[in-house]
């Protein structure tokens, strides 16, 4: 992971952006459907990205974002605008993100983002759906045969000082009553040669952090495997300001869109077919029949486009995270709900 | 009869003699300084010369001991133009190295003039800077010949950074100048006003500032009144490093001794006068260092603008490394790289002070 993990710390500055937030509340009365109208005369949708997260959100060399994070944007941009690329995008850092949010720079914060009570209650936002189920994990090489982070009893654990990680590690084995050796360092360049130099027999971290370690920073990404024990819960998704409930509702939905999407085997390719084809329930997400883009103040044909333009959930999770991408990371808890996973969309209908 | 100084010894030994061994103390801290090179320089250079790899190999970066310069190979248009539309990167380019002939014709002026007394450049410098920063402009932010529009949150890297430390300068120092004179001025209400901006300004820190140029001010004022990002931010740090600059500018006024003030009134001089032809040119020489401290202060603090989503050279080479796994490991090779050019900015302001605490009549 970055140097300092991100999400799980009140900056400095936080009492700033709890006054940004405040003025905020006040100062921009709740609008019904105001984001929307606002997007459509802008003609682009402002989204809030990472500085540079592998897989949720990065830009190449040639400044072309890339990630799960992104291309929810892109897909929400398509529902509303008809058009993937109308996307103005905001890098933000840890510290500035919730306040750009807040002070109306960004229309939509999709920089994985831990949603948790503290934030959702007292930031002036509200998360809309979750987009990846992210908890701590542990990177073990391989040559040590450990299968499950219950193996790791007197073990030395590579762990990065000063962070939630750490406590998170302590919490996970005191409760289990296994007694671990965490060996700690301040920095994460020094953690990381630690552990790859053979001092540590696992190395903690998020887990989806831990796929970009392995696959940038092992000598060779072969010789190490993720465990399958999380040991916390990091829930990441996309959260838009408070008081307007219109707009949260579509990027509710959107997501939702791109799960039923998957549910219903509708991909990128052949969404134009299944359009016309007899399945009621793809012909009501796609717009053939009934409309359901007219409750969300959009037209019918919203999910269609979500899905040409970025396909299914599957297909961004692949491209990005999984198979398709550089950080093989397995589905797990993202799996769909009927394949042992936590992606689930409430009815469309 | 005349004497003459003994005759400097000439040859290596007298030499190394005169300048690193001139007495216990001195032969003592020469040796200490050899062993401290000779434990660390070894291992400095494998690490940045030999055992480096120079070429944007992922694979051989992995392998190497030493540094991996291969990284700046490959990431250099990132870090130096941020998130400037990669097909127009030579607007950037250009705008950049516009900015800088300016800035170089400028630091090297007054040794033409003093190599040529009759050369008269003020002219010529007064079209460079009011050509070179029109043509930035316009080639950053285009709209017009043809050019497409980039809006300015898309600008970044080095233009970013010469920018803000450019127009930062230019601005700061006549601000800084007026409210110099308005504190030691006669007017009471002046003097207050003065008084009063300097010490609010100096005690709150440039970070919160920007913040809340970044993300209040929109908040409070209504969206049309509301100007661009980058001016907003280029305000803060105007008046943030004019608070500094003039307190540097009041001291050396304060400095030049009473004197002057009186001789001038003699002479029949009113106040600006007085201010413009006897006191400004003896306290901004003596002001010098501390105004290039304040001009080197404002060039490295430009790196802060990242906190408010601009991305100058350290928010580039950021954006830049933290999102690609295949380089993100050689951040201090990109820290190296930046800092050579911050150094390279940094030496030329005070090469530039150095020459005006002692040139003849600044």
């Amino acid at each position: 992971m970055t140097p300092s993990p991100p999400r799980r710390f009140p900056h400095p500055l936080a009492p700033l952006a709890a006054l940004a937030a405040a003025l905020c509340l006040h100062a921009l009365p709740a609008q019904a459907g105001a984001t929307l109208d606002a997007i459509k005369k802008r003609g682009e949708i402002a989204c809030g990205v990472s500085s540079g997260v592998p897989g949720f959100s990065a830009a190449d060399d040639k400044g072309q974002w890339r990630g799960l994070d992104v291309d929810v944007c892109r897909a929400i941009a398509a529902a509303v605008l008809g058009d993937a690329t109308k996307v103005k995008w905001v890098p933000l850092g840890s510290q500035q993100r919730f306040s750009a949010l807040q002070a109306g720079e960004v229309d939509i914060l999709s920089r994985n983002t831990t949603w948790t009570l503290t934030r959702d209650a007292s930031l002036g936002i509200s998360f809309a759906a979750v987009t990846y189920y992210d908890g701590q994990g542990f990177l073990v090489p391989k040559r040590f045969k450990v299968a499950s982070a219950l193996q790791l009893k007197d073990a030395d654990i590579c762990v990065q000082s000063g962070t939630t990680t750490e406590k998170n590690l302590a919490d996970y084995f005191r409760a289990q009553g296994i007694r671990v050796k965490p060996v700690v360092f301040e920095k994460f360049d020094a953690s990381l040669k630690a552990f790859f130099n053979g001092r540590c027999v696992a190395y903690t971290t998020d887990a989806s952090s831990l796929a970009g370690i392995r696959a940038g920073e092992a000598p060779n990404p072969d010789d190490y495997a993720i465990l399958p024990e999380l040991i916390s819960k990091e829930p990441l998704g996309p959260a838009v300001r408070r008081g307007d409930e219109d707009w949260l509702a579509i990027v509710k939905w959107v997501v939702f869109a791109l799960i039923e999407a998957e549910e219903l085997g509708v991909t990128r390719d052949n969404a134009e077919a299944r359009l016309k084809g007899k399945d009621p329930a793809a012909g009501r997400l796609l717009g053939q029949g009934e409309d359901l883009g007219k409750a969300l103040g959009l037209d019918a044909q919203w999910a269609y486009r979500a899905v040409r333009a970025v396909g299914n959930y599957g297909e961004i999770f692949d491209r990005n995270l999984g198979a398709g991408s550089p950080l093989k990371l397995e589905r797990g808890a993202n799996a769909l709900w009927n394949k042992g996973g936590l992606m689930y969309a409430p009815p469309l209908r | 009869m005349k004497r003459l100084p003994p005759p400097a010894p000439i040859g290596l030994l007298p030499w190394l003699r005169s300048r690193l061994f001139d007495g216990p103390a001195s032969s003592l801290a020469t040796v200490l300084i050899l062993l401290a090179a000779a434990w660390l320089l070894p291992g400095a250079l494998r690490w940045a010369v030999s055992g480096a790899v120079w070429s944007a190999d992922a694979e051989a970066c992995r392998q190497a001991a030493g540094a991996c310069w291969g990284m700046v190979a490959e990431k250099y248009r990132p870090i130096l133009f941020g998130r400037y539309p990669y097909e127009a990167q030579w607007r950037p380019l250009c705008a950049t190295a516009l900015l800088l002939a300016a800035i170089v014709f400028s630091l090297l002026a007054p040794a033409l003039t003093r190599r040529k007394p009759g050369l008269r450049l003020w002219p010529w410098l007064g079209a460079a800077w009011v050509l070179a920063p029109a043509g930035f402009l316009l080639l950053m932010g285009g709209g017009a010949f043809g050019l497409a529009a980039v809006p300015t949150e898309l600008w970044g890297g080095l233009p970013l950074t010469l920018l803000l430390a450019t127009a930062g300068i230019a601005t700061a120092f006549p601000l800084a100048l007026l409210v110099a004179l308005g504190r030691s001025g006669p007017l009471p209400a002046v003097r207050a006003l003065c008084a009063v901006y300097v010490e609010t300004v100096r005690s709150i820190p440039l970070v919160p500032a920007l913040f809340l140029a970044s993300f209040l001010i929109p908040l409070l004022v209504p969206p049309r009144l509301s100007a661009d990002v980058l001016l907003r931010v280029q305000v803060a740090i105007t008046l943030f490093a004019a608070a500094y600059l003039a307190e540097a500018i009041r001291g050396a006024l304060a400095s030049v001794p009473d004197g002057q003030r009186q001789a001038a009134a003699a002479l029949g001089l009113g106040w600006w006068g007085t201010q413009r032809h006897i006191l400004l040119p003896q306290a901004l020489r003596a002001a010098a260092p501390s105004i290039a401290n304040s001009f080197v202060n404002l060039f490295k603090d430009t790196s802060l603008v990242v906190v408010v989503g601009l991305y100058e050279l350290t928010g580039s080479l950021e954006l830049a490394l933290s999102g690609d796994p295949q380089w993100r490991s050689y951040h201090l090779e990109g820290y190296l790289f930046i800092g050579a050019i911050y150094w390279l900015g940094c030496y030329a302001l005070s090469r530039a002070s150095r020459r005006l605490e002692f040139s003849p009549r600044a």
